[in-house]
Formats: C-alpha cells, sequence, structure tokens
C-alpha cells in the first residue's frame, strides 16, 4: 500500500535548494482536535477530510514533518508538553515510521507562526490527534521518500529499504533523506492511509526511551517559562481585588513608583498592577500597592457548607444524554443516592507565570497555556489587534491538570508590556494569586437509582448529574481574568455545556456497563457562583465516583463480589481484560481475613467511553480516633491501545493515582460569603508524603497496532471510587461526599458504630 | 555588598540584605534550579542547602548567609556529569512536570549527607515538607533510594549495583 498525496498549490513560497525547514505562518484553521473543548475557538468550518487525527485540521505533510537539504528533520506539533512526556512519545513515532534515529529529530511544540493548530492540550487528546498525525504524515513521509529513490536509483521501490535516515539498494547504493528531498516533496496534502510498519518491527515505539526533557529538570538548565532571562528583562506583579467582585475605587500609584527600582505602575479600571527592575522590588512594590489599595463591593458568594444544595436550586438546562425506555420500571429493589463534590483547585505548585513583550511588530508572548492559539485570538480581542499581530509560544511551565491561571497571567503580562514598550515582562502570579484566582474544577452533584432483580442485575438505572460548565477556556477576551478588570471590561462568553460523547459535567455519566433499561440526564447550570473550568478529566472524576461506589453498594445488596459484579455486566471486553487483570494482579479473589481498620476496593472506567480503559485495586486503612485515611498497596491495570512509552503511561497513572487520592482525601476549595479563604497550601491542604500509598504497580495491557488512547487523565475516578469503596469496607460507612478528609470520616464513625456492610 | 558562597564558588552579591535567596539566586546569579512555588515555607520548590541542611531560600534573608556553604542543584553535577542524585532521578524517569524535583532532590540530598543509611520510612518522613502536585512520590522515593544506593557504593570505592537496567 502507498500513499496518493495529490499536489497542492496552496503556497507557491517553497523556492530553494530543497530547504524546506523554514518559518511561515501555516494558513489559519479555525477548529481544534477536539469538538467539545473548542468549539470557541473560532468560527471558521471547513469541511473535514478523512485524514487521520490532525491531519484532517492540517492536512499537509510538511505541517508535520520538514526535512533540509543537509538531512536535519524538524517535528512539528501544535501540542504543548505539560509534563506528560509528549514531546518524547512524539519524536518516539516520528523516529519509527521515518526510519532514523531518534536523537537526531528535532521537536517545535505549539506556536503560533510555526506550528499547526491543534487547538487546546487537553482531553487526553494529545497521542490520539497529533500522535495520529504525526505516525501518519512520518509513514507517508517515507513512501514519498522511497518513491523518489527509486526512481532516481533505477531500482523499484519494494527492494529498496531505510534506516538511518537513508534509503539503500541491494546493491548498497544509497541516498540520504536530505539528498532526496525537493522543495515541493512534502508539501502535499495527506493521504487517508498511511504505509505503516509492522508494529512487530518497532525498535522505537513501544520503548521506555528516557525522557529528553528530564535532563536538564534535574540539573537546574531552563526548562520552564518561570526560568526565561530575556535580555532587558523586567518584572511585573498584579493586584488582586479581595474579593472578585470588588472593584478599585482609589490606589495612590505615585507612592510606590518612587520605590526604587519601579518603572511603573499600571492601573486601567479595576486592573492594578507593577512594573519594577527586579523580582524581589516588585514583589515589594505589590505589597506595597495592595496596602494602598482602595476597593469597594464584593461577590456575594454561596454558603460553602450547603453548596450541593445551592446547585440543586439554580436553573438548569436539562439534557437527556441517554434514555433507553426507563418508564415503567420492572419489578426489584430499587435503590438510590446521592454523591457531591465540592470545588477544587489545579493547585500548581508553580504559581502561573508568562512573558510578554511589545513592539512595534506586534506581541510575542511566552506561556505554558494549553492552548496558544485560542489565546493568541484572545488576546488579540483584549488588546484590540488582529490576530497575526500576536504571537503565543509555548514554553513548558509547573503541571497544570487542566485550565489554570496560564492563560490570564499571560494576558496580566500582555496588558503590563504595552506599557513599557520593548521590554520583555515577565508576571508570576504570588502563592496566593493563584489559590484565590484560578478557575476552580466545578462543584457538583449526583444522584443514581438502580434497580436490582432477583437475580443480581441491574435492570434500570438512572443517573442526574448537575453542574457548571467544564470550559471557560480562552478563545475570547472575556475568558482572560484582567479583561474582566479594565476600564471597558469585557464580558464573560455564555457558559456552554460540552457535548456528548465526550461531554462535560456528564463526561462519564452514560455507564459503559450493559444495563437494559437506562436514562442519564445532564442538568447544566449556566450561573457560575465560583469562576470555573477544566480540571483533568472534568465530570468523568465525580461521575465515576458515584457510579462506582454505587455499583458497589448494589453487589453488597445481591450478595455478590464486586468485582464479579462489574463483569456480570460488561460486555465489551478490552473493559473486561482490564478488569479482571487488575484484579488477578491484586489478589482480589485471594484476599483472606483481613483486620479490623483495613479495606479494599475497585474502581473502573473507560475515560469518555472513548479513551484508555482504566482499573484500580486497592487496600487502605482507616484510623478510627482521626479519622485518617492512609493506602496501602495500590494495583493498576491500563489498556492504551498501542503503548508508544510504557514508562511515561505508567507516570501518568501512577501520577493520576496520586493526585486523585489527594483530592480524594483532602481537598475542597474554601470561601466565605464574599471571597475565596484557601490563600495558601495551609488553607488549600494537599497530599504529602505521609499520605502516600505504600505501593503503586500499574500493567500495561499493550494493544500493538489498535489506536492510541488517552490515558493521562483516566485514573482520576477510578481511584476515587477504589478509596471510597475500600473504607466502605473497612468501616462499614459509605461516604458520598467528597472529599473523605478525616473530619467526614471522623464524624462518619462517631454517628454509627462500627461495623460490616451487608 | 554581601558575599556569599554557592556550590563552592563566591559571590559577591548587591542585592538589599533583606532580599530572601531565592531571588538572589535566580535574578541576580542565574541559577534557576531553586523554584518560587509559595514564598511561605509551605512547599518546598526552593529548597537549598546551607551548611547541609535543607533550608527554604524562599523565606531566608542572604543577609544570614555569609560565611555559610549554599547548595543548589546545580553544584550537585551537571547535565553532563551528573551527580548520583541527579543521576538517579534520571535512571527512575522521576519527574513529571518537574518543578518540585529541584527542591525534593535538596532535601533529599540533605538527608543522605546526614544519614547514608536512610531507609524508605527516613526518606517520606524528611520529604513531608515538600509538595509535588503531578503525583511523582513514587517515583521520587525510588529515586532517592536509589541516590542512596550510588552514594554508598561510590563511598565503598566498588562497583555500584544499581548504575545499569532499563528506565522503568
Amino acid at each position: 500500500m502507498s500513499p496518493v498525496p495529490h499536489v497542492v498549490s496552496r503556497r507557491g513560497v517553497l523556492a530553494g535548494s530543497g530547504a524546506l525547514v523554514m518559518s511561515f505562518a501555516l494558513a489559519r484553521t479555525a477548529f481544534a482536535q477536539d469538538p467539545q473543548e473548542a468549539q470557541n475557538v473560532g468560527e471558521e468550518a471547513r469541511k473535514p477530510l478523512p485524514q487521520p487525527g490532525s491531519l484532517k485540521n492540517e492536512p499537509l505533510l510538511d505541517a508535520w514533518i520538514r526535512i533540509d537539504a543537509d538531512g536535519r528533520i524538524t517535528v512539528f506539533t501544535g501540542k504543548a508538553e505539560l509534563g506528560q512526556g509528549i514531546k518524547t512519545a512524539l519524536l518516539q513515532v516520528a523516529a519509527e515510521q521515518l526510519d532514523v534515529p531518534f536523537e537526531s529529530l528535532t521537536l517545535v511544540t505549539a506556536d503560533t507562526a510555526r506550528t499547526a493548530n491543534e487547538g487546546y492540550t487537553a482531553g487526553s487528546h494529545s497521542m490520539q490527534d497529533s500522535g495520529t498525525a504525526i505516525l501518519h504524515a512520518s509513514a507517508q513521509v517515507r513512501a514519498l521518500l522511497v518513491a523518489a529513490a527509486a526512481g532516481r536509483l533505477g531500482v523499484a521501490a519494494d527492494r529498496l529499504r531505510t534506516g538511518g535516515a537513508a534509503v539503500t539498494a541491494p546493491d548498497g547504493r544509497s541516498l540520504s533523506y536530505g539528498e532526496i528531498v525537493t522543495a515541493e516533496m512534502l508539501h502535499v496534502n495527506a493521504a487517508p492511509q498511511s504505509p505503516l510498519k509492522d508494529p512487530a518491527d518497532h525498535t522505537v515505539m513501544g520503548r521506555p526511551v528516557p525522557r529528553v526533557d528530564i535532563p536538564a529538570k534535574v540539573t537546574g538548565g531552563a526548562a520552564y517559562v518561570q526560568d526565561m532571562r530575556p535580555t532587558g528583562l523586567v518584572h511585573g506583579r498584579i493586584v488582586r481585588p479581595p474579593s472578585p467582585g470588588a472593584r478599585l475605587r482609589a490606589v495612590d500609584a505615585a507612592a510606590v513608583e518612587q520605590m526604587p527600582g519601579v518603572l511603573k505602575v499600571v492601573r486601567n479600571g479595576s486592573f492594578l498592577g507593577v512594573v519594577a527592575e527586579g523580582e524581589w522590588p516588585c514583589i515589594q512594590a505589590m505589597r506595597r500597592l495592595a496596602v494602598l489599595a482602595r476597593w469597594e463591593g464584593h461577590s456575594d458568594l454561596p454558603d460553602a457548607a450547603t453548596i450541593d444544595q445551592t446547585i440543586l436550586k439554580l436553573p438548569s438546562q436539562d439534557t437527556d444524554i441517554l434514555d433507553t425506555g426507563h418508564l415503567g420500571a420492572p419489578e426489584g429493589r430499587r435503590f438510590e443516592a446521592t454523591f457531591t463534590k465540592p470545588y477544587q483547585m489545579h493547585a500548581s505548585i508553580g504559581p502561573s507565570c508568562a512573558i510578554a513583550q511589545a513592539t512595534r511588530d506586534g506581541m510575542t508572548v511566552w506561556t505554558h497555556s494549553q492552548g496558544a492559539y485560542p489565546l493568541r485570538d484572545a488576546l488579540a480581542e483584549m488588546l484590540q489587534v488582529p490576530p497575526d499581530k500576536v504571537r503565543c509560544i509555548h514554553v513548558e511551565g509547573s503541571g497544570c491538570y487542566g485550565h489554570n491561571g496560564a492563560d490570564d497571567v499571560a494576558a496580566d503580562a500582555a496588558l503590563l508590556a504595552v506599557a513599557v514598550p520593548d521590554r520583555p515582562v515577565r508576571v508570576q502570579w504570588m502563592r496566593e494569586d493563584e489559590h484565590r484566582y484560578e478557575p476552580y474544577g466545578p462543584a457538583m452533584v449526583a444522584k443514581l437509582t438502580a434497580v436490582l432483580d432477583r437475580s443480581g442485575r441491574i435492570v434500570d438505572w438512572t443517573h442526574d448529574v448537575w453542574s457548571n460548565t467544564h470550559l471557560t477556556r480562552p478563545g475570547r477576551a472575556g475568558h482572560l481574568l484582567p479583561a474582566l478588570y479594565l476600564q471597558q471590561p469585557f464580558t464573560p462568553p455564555p457558559p456552554k455545556p460540552l457535548p456528548q460523547p465526550e461531554g462535560g459535567g456528564d463526561r462519564n455519566a452514560i455507564p459503559l456497563y450493559r444495563f437494559p433499561r437506562g436514562r442519564v440526564t445532564n442538568h447544566f447550570i449556566p450561573d457560575m457562583p465560583l469562576r470555573v473550568s477544566a480540571l483533568r478529566s472534568l465530570g468523568a472524576y465525580h461521575n465515576v465516583f458515584a457510579i462506582e461506589t454505587f455499583l458497589d453498594d448494589l453487589a453488597a445488596a445481591a450478595g455478590i463480589d464486586p468485582v464479579e459484579f462489574r463483569l456480570n455486566h460488561m460486555e465489551d471486553p478490552r473493559a473486561r481484560d482490564v478488569i479482571s487483570k487488575t484484579a488477578e494482579a491484586f489478589g482480589w479473589s485471594s484476599a483472606g481475613t483481613r483486620r479490623p481498620g483495613t479495606g479494599r476496593g475497585f474502581g473502573f472506567a473507560r475515560y469518555k467511553n472513548l479513551g484508555a480503559y482504566t482499573a484500580v485495586a486497592l487496600d487502605l486503612t482507616v484510623d478510627r480516633d482521626s479519622g485518617a485515611v492512609t493506602v496501602g498497596r495500590v494495583v493498576a491495570a491500563v489498556d492504551s491501545g498501542e503503548a508508544v512509552n510504557p514508562s511515561g503511561i505508567r507516570n501518568q497513572i501512577e501520577g493520576a493515582i496520586v493526585q486523585s487520592t489527594s483530592w480524594t482525601l483532602f481537598e475542597a476549595v474554601r470561601f466565605d460569603r464574599t471571597r475565596i479563604t484557601s490563600r495558601s497550601w495551609a488553607d488549600y491542604p494537599i497530599l504529602r508524603f505521609d499520605a502516600v500509598p505504600a505501593s503503586v504497580e500499574v500493567h500495561i495491557i499493550d494493544r500493538p497496532g489498535q489506536p492510541f488512547l488517552g490515558t493521562g487523565e483516566s485514573g482520576q475516578g477510578p481511584t476515587a471510587a477504589a478509596i471510597a469503596n475500600a473504607v466502605a469496607d473497612a468501616t462499614g460507612v459509605r461516604l458520598r461526599d467528597l472529599p473523605l478528609d478525616r473530619a467526614k470520616v471522623r464524624t462518619a464513625l462517631g454517628r454509627r458504630p462500627a461495623s460490616r456492610a451487608g | 555588598m554581601i558575599t556569599l558562597t554557592i556550590n563552592g564558588t563566591r559571590h559577591d552579591v548587591s542585592s538589599d540584605p533583606a532580599t530572601p535567596l531565592l531571588y538572589v539566586l535566580r535574578d541576580e546569579l542565574g541559577l534557576h534550579g531553586a523554584k518560587y512555588g509559595c514564598g511561605f515555607g509551605q512547599c518546598g520548590a526552593c529548597t537549598v542547602m546551607v551548611d547541609g541542611r535543607a533550608v527554604y531560600s524562599c523565606v531566608t534573608p542572604v543577609a544570614a548567609l555569609p560565611g555559610r556553604e549554599i547548595k543548589t542543584v546545580e553544584g550537585l553535577g551537571t547535565i553532563d556529569s551528573p551527580g548520583p542524585m541527579q543521576r538517579a532521578f534520571m535512571d527512575e524517569q522521576a519527574a513529571q512536570c518537574g518543578y518540585c524535583i529541584p527542591g525534593m532532590m535538596m532535601r533529599a540530598q540533605a538527608l543522605l549527607e546526614q544519614n547514608p543509611a536512610a531507609g524508605e520510612q527516613d526518606i517520606r518522613d524528611h520529604l513531608q515538607a515538600n509538595l509535588c502536585r503531578c503525583g511523582t512520590h513514587m517515583r521520587i522515593l525510588a529515586a532517592v533510594q536509589r541516590a542512596a544506593d550510588l552514594m554508598r557504593s561510590a563511598g565503598d570505592g566498588g562497583p555500584s549495583p544499581v548504575t545499569t537496567g532499563a528506565v522503568r
């Protein structure tokens, strides 16, 4: 099979001696990889082509792979390294299919002047979209090189072999890729199908290739946007209002401008910032400015203690996302339960940071935003300049786990940069800025009902979930925090639900289990008491927590082992494999008698019902006096399709398990009736080493040749469910309100005598 | 003018004596390994060693540091010649975003210099001060144990039993 690319003449700029590595702006492609998360990226739409992954949005091969006349090969991705190891995995894919040494490749990540627009690096989409695009583009490029070499060498293509970035004939004659490539050769649209290598022949994909970014990170190399120090750099800090709804009445800017090192106080409406020569002097000036600022007004926030009741009372837009003839439910025992989740933070260890530089030619922003292109569009609108006057370049930051302050701080930096032309302005949020002003993961409520028949099978199922939007990412100026405070403020665009099949608040609300009848309803709440957006796995964390803990209660009511109960209702063979593998590796069936206060739990989901399959089994202990839950041994299995980098997949799942343990046992944003009161790690505790599991063991079920399945977010829900199920197993008490923190566990145990469920 | 000894080199620094060490390292001396995380000594991203002990550089003014030996992650080795702690973190692929890692390494280095025989529980107890958000904890623990092994075997003068082996 060979690709049948057709030459296009979209750009006639590729003159020169085969030097295809050049920096030109790609044609504007208005949509991103993820229709759910990209709905507000742009207005243009193009008829989709049938190419795989992100090739359908950007089909030109040389948008992904370019080969210089001297043989240098550059791979381009519109995705960004977030600490998930995507750079390494994408390079593995390219090296494998191009048949070149891994080390010889250069990778360019999201940059609005150089790479394709792949929307956001989010939703566990990077391998599915960009990995798939690079996989196919690389294979097609290799085939084009072989076809051209066949002509030059006078040897049939199927008798040539590739390796070491060269094509070699049976008689030993060889042409390097650089010698073969011509200006127009790769400037063609990708074909729908590619001559992919047989997975059995892979030597780079499927291997635990060490991450390319780790050496600099452990030796103090410049690894993050926080570390960049371009010539002429100055520092900026923002004074944020004490309550989100407060407005700046007055401030004595002159007093601060007299401080040593201070270049300028910038005020625009209620946006207040300062620029100074040094970072510490800038912080001192910001603190002085904060003391001098006079604010008026405040937000009216709901009562944090009854946020679930508030959510249920807010007006909602209701959509049945599943209805398989629920009415007239069959007879049997009926069960119902309600599950709640508080607002939770991304809580990056490194506060958000950006560098912006305004010159006569336009604005350049170095950012750790997950969406360089959408951010560019939002900044351009805020600055009232055409989008091509703004360039956003992704540089790594501290891990973000969704839409944190990255885009907002880029807007802060841009606004300050306008005030000091030509000087690169670096803004890093203070810890209290990050805690108080990042957009949180929404509080949620889910109500489930089920009917169990005499044989122990679920014969009817309903799931209602209430949530705000899980997407207020840029695209528009009104998505940027500082734009809301300007003299002429922008208004946040109306929030929208993210449609199925991926969903937002209703992500993973449709069970993968096979129940004969069911209804699932998404209650989308437009009013947002607190500013919210995408937090790793969106609603899946809560919906999987609800489904998988409810299942355990139903299994107990049926007198059936919870793993067996799951398998009884699961037809998807890959799901069954992951569940069975986890149970087997954990030794689920051979568990003997357990000590009091110890329990074990199980949780499973296929992320979005489209991505990776993940199951988690664990044991834990509950200290009845303190209410402390300590996770012991954790075993997980994951099916991500073809595993490109097993170490990277394990790292992601290990991380998901530990992070979800933190969410599940510790985390809730605190606020009073006017302001956020979680200002530091003291008021928003997260997991420390004393709560780290005793061990975490991740098994990968590799599926060579199968499509990549998004993995990074797949462990959040199953872990939460496994913990809650193990707590119930240990104490006999079912807790359905997250987090299962010490106070809640202690209270629950005090309320009921200690006895096992059943 | 204050003179600081950092990674064995003396530096005359012009920052105000009240300036926390973190900002002098990053902004005046170009040593970016220590990171700003909270400014309150709650997260440990800024951790460096002073006279062999782990300290929060974000809350330690440079006025307190003349005559003392400051060590940062840059002092553990280089990208071409990494020290045992760095080697161990690379071997275990013990990073996701990696922002917390230099602080973790410096606190672990302080522990192992004090107690070369530190076991897993010692390491867990000692690292309690440092936060990681990606959930890389299991690999961090494995890396510090590997570093301890590397340092012990180097101290014995014998070949290291753990320098080879596939990356996880």
